[in-house]
């Protein structure tokens, strides 16, 4: 390992390329780790389009902006560029950024393997978006893509296929970079429990992408041969089984979920702790309540599919092991409250991310619970109110996150300081309104709203309409938080300490503001880590 | 002018807002907040663990929230608190909040369990509907008789929802919740549906009974219900799994008469020389 740093040193000559070659040939861990997060921004914008589209039409009963199927395009391409293309992006754009900072070492593992993942990504969003625009339209058949309805789309139906193909080697070719980092360039002296949490809580994320993108792959690759190559897989008339694609969909489908929100976790346990100006409470806890937490990812996917007529063996064993998550969520939650417990607490912007992300993650993980219990789940199944516990766990949730991760390294980035009063109108316009648009749909869903609809009866024109309105004022506040990190980078204060955050620890604090180029090039002293690892 | 036009439809949307908002708080609207109790025992247990859960949940939120609010107001820096940076670790407290957990976990899940046993319970039904699910609308066939409804949105609706058509939903009776054939069972006896689909997956939902299963080509699932005696009416309900793009245009209306009335219909409707079942005529 130390070879390795020395290596590293030796290398470094500080020119790095210039212009477009700098981009395009990028092997250096922070360059594609910006390019990573403003591709996940752009794409964030683009299905933030989407979302007003569809909140648009939802305004009222009888309005009728789009056509249905059209409308069915709309919430299809937001999901799957939600999260396909804002927030799995998001996350290895911080990886990338932050994972050498924080483990000591000089950059990612396999610097050229990082350009390839990365730049497979605009060719699948590019093929995913020009979907739009082909005869017949987008698919339209859920981001679930549930046969056989699947089966009735036209030429955007490879051509989506094709696009989840080309991201699924992305995720995992980046889930591999990471776990080839983590355990090969850690500095000497940086032991696995002495990780901080973003670094573990993502090395988790990476088995979890390894061991089920091949599962998502597989399964839409067996619709392709069903559509084109007269294979029966999924085709109940050629003696398929399109549960069967539940099942496949849904295995891949709830450890994705985790992927999502692990890396949450982790910079959640890196936020609190720093504005609390206390060590994280619990710190092997919350490993280990992350790793059964990954576990038992993978023995719960039939929660998504209470009302597909299992045996009511198998709806039982699906639901107690779906409740068993809350054990170890629970876990973390208490962690992170007793974090806070007497401690010096500040509300930066990442701070107020974090603790919003305290309050109304748990309210999603709440409604979560309810979902679990199958005999309500026959009621809430397909309605507005799965919508709304997924949305609090994914926007109030996976979103804040990141906007609370940004905010929390910005600093470190760009060496300068971003405008604090902005940052904080950003969190609470986002804060309430994220409520306004995603709270009154538990109401329509109960009220008994099935999801995925382009009109409805007009009792549910009130909730509809305060929800549309909560949607517009969150979806324009977020053109604050693009405007924020651009002027910070142009024009923000520059930071004299290593540390803008008097309550921050962990090693990417020890090196200088910006960041160097090139990360850790001679490894941390055992003064650092110690220093880093206070928790 | 188009935005006169943009303004005036705000206008109207907000105005016409904060006048139906007392509504939605007022008597009749709790229904606009909460799932319905519903006309089954199933629908009613299921409510009953819907209302349990929720407590549980709101029980836990008080608790949490309460001990965090606490912390954001009097564990603040600007109010002169001094880290406690020892409190990283408490054995007994991650104990017990490790089982309390799992205690209310079971206490939730024994009454869950029980309820998911008792309402998937098919055998000894009085009626069998077959239920089949097709590009959009529902067939029920009435086995063991020739009758046979095919029942699509009611053209009043399906009037309404076209693009360009200029029809207030709110002047349709039942927008988009109402068709032109609807499926008649008797109050009081147990009804058992055969449920499957000819074309891609539909799910069966009425709220009011309590009873969402998916439609599946290839499958035959089942469900059932027992409408209380007392309780004859008109259920409505939705596909609830996305179908295409009449996937908001194939809703479910029951109407539950009295077991006599429904012999009555049987009667009225089967046709014993007719070789193919035939639609009964009905009011929408
Ligand atoms: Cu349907």
């Amino acid at each position: 390992m130390a070879e390795l740093h020395q290596t590293a040193a030796h290398a470094e000559h500080d020119h790095k390329p210039h212009g477009w070659r700098r981009w395009v040939f990028a092997t250096n861990h922070k360059d594609i780790g910006t390019m990573y997060l403003i591709a996940a921004a752009t794409m964030f914008l683009i299905g933030g389009l989407a979302a007003m589209a569809i909140r648009a039409q939802l305004f009222k009963s009888g309005m009728k902006l789009f056509d249905p199927t059209m409308f069915n395009s709309l919430t299809t391409m937001h999901g799957l560029i939600m999260i396909f293309g804002a927030i799995m992006p998001a996350w290895v754009g911080l990886a990338n950024w932050m994972i050498p900072l924080q483990i000591g070492a000089p950059d990612m593992a396999l610097p050229r393997l990082n350009n390839l993942s990365f730049w497979i990504l605009p060719f699948a969003f590019t093929l995913m978006l020009a979907s739009f625009f082909v005869p017949g339209g987008a698919v339209a058949g859920g981001w679930t893509m549930y046969p056989p309805l699947m089966q009735q789309f036209g030429a955007a139906f490879p051509m989506l296929i094709f696009a989840i193909h080309l991201m699924g080697i992305s995720s995992i070719l980046g889930a591999i970079n990471v776990i080839v980092t983590i355990m090969n360039l850690r500095a000497p002296g940086m032991t696995l429990l002495r990780m901080p949490l973003f670094v573990w809580t993502w090395l988790i994320t990476a088995y979890l992408l390894i061991a089920v993108m091949p599962v998502l792959a597989g399964a839409v690759t067996m619709q392709l041969t069903d559509h084109f190559f007269g294979t029966s897989f999924f085709n109940a008339a050629g003696g398929g089984d399109p549960v069967l694609f539940l099942h496949v969909f849904w295995f891949f489908g709830h450890p994705e979920v985790y992927i999502l929100i692990l890396p949450a976790f982790g910079i959640i346990s890196e936020i609190i702790p720093t504005f609390s100006r206390k060590p994280l409470f619990g710190y092997e806890a919350m490993v280990y309540a992350t790793a059964s937490i990954a576990f038992l990812s993978f023995i719960v996917w039939g929660h998504h599919m209470f009302t597909v007529g299992m045996p009511v063996a198998a709806q039982l064993f699906f639901m107690l092991s779906t409740m068993l998550i809350a054990v170890p969520t629970g876990v973390k939650v208490f962690n992170w409250v007793a974090t806070m417990w007497r401690g010096s607490l500040s509300f930066e912007p990442p701070m107020l991310f974090a603790v919003a992300f305290l309050f109304l993650f748990s309210i999603g993980g709440f409604s979560g619970l309810m979902l679990a219990l199958v005999p309500s789940d026959y009621q809430y199944h397909g309605t507005y109110f799965v919508v709304a516990h997924f949305h609090y766990v994914l926007v109030p949730g996976a979103v804040f996150a990141i906007f609370g991760g940004v905010y929390y390294w910005l600093p470190k980035w760009s060496g300068r300081m971003y405008d604090m009063r902005l940052a904080k109108w950003h969190f609470w316009l986002s804060v309430i309104f994220v409520n306004v648009l995603f709270f009154p749909q538990h109401f329509l869903g109960l009220a008994g709203m099935p999801r995925r609809i382009p009109d409805y009866a007009p009792q549910f024109t009130d909730w509809n309409m305060v929800s549309s309105i909560g949607g517009f004022i969150f979806g324009a506040s977020q053109v604050l938080f693009p405007y924020i990190v651009i002027k910070c980078i142009r024009s923000g204060k520059p930071i004299e300490a290593n540390s803008p955050w008097d309550g921050a620890h962990g090693l990417e604090w020890e090196l200088p503001c910006p960041a160097p180029y090139h990360s850790w090039q001679t490894p941390p002293t055992e003064a650092m880590l110690a220093h880093g690892a206070e928790h | 002018m188009k935005r006169a036009r943009l303004g005036r439809l705000l206008g109207s949307s907000v105005l016409g807002l904060a006048g139906r908002l007392p509504l939605a708080w007022g008597a009749s609207g709790w229904d606009e907040l909460n799932m319905p109790r519903g006309v089954t025992s199933a629908s009613k247990s299921i409510y009953a663990l819907h209302m349990m859960a929720l407590w549980v949940c709101v029980g836990i939120a008080v608790v949490v929230f309460g001990v965090m609010i606490w912390s954001l107001i009097f564990h603040r820096k600007s109010r002169g608190a001094v880290p406690d940076v020892t409190l990283t670790h408490s054995t007994k407290v991650e104990v017990v909040w490790t089982t309390v957990p799992v205690l209310i976990l079971v206490g939730m899940a024994i009454p869950a369990a029980r309820l998911l046993v008792k309402i998937n319970n098919n055998t000894d039904p009085q009626v069998n509907i077959r239920v089949t699910g097709f590009q959009w609308g529902w067939r029920y066939q009435y086995l063991g008789t020739t009758v046979s409804v095919i029942s699509k949105i009611s053209a009043s609706s399906n009037a309404a929802s076209q693009l360009h058509s200029g029809i207030r939903p709110t002047s349709v009776p039942h927008y988009l919740l109402s068709v032109d054939h609807q499926v008649v069972v008797p109050v009081g006896e147990k009804v058992r549906l055969l449920i499957t689909s000819i074309d891609v997956i539909h799910s069966w939902w009425v709220p009011d009974l309590g009873v969402k299963r998916d439609a599946i080509p290839g499958y035959i699932n089942e469900a059932s219900f027992t409408i209380a005696a007392d309780r004859p009416g008109t259920y409505r309900g939705q596909c609830t799994e996305l179908c295409g793009r009449g996937h908001a245009y194939m809703p479910i209306v029951v109407r539950a008469v009295t077991p006599a009335a429904y012999q009555a219909w049987l009667k009225k409707h089967s046709s014993p020389r007719a070789r193919r079942p035939r639609t009964p005529r009905q009011r929408p």
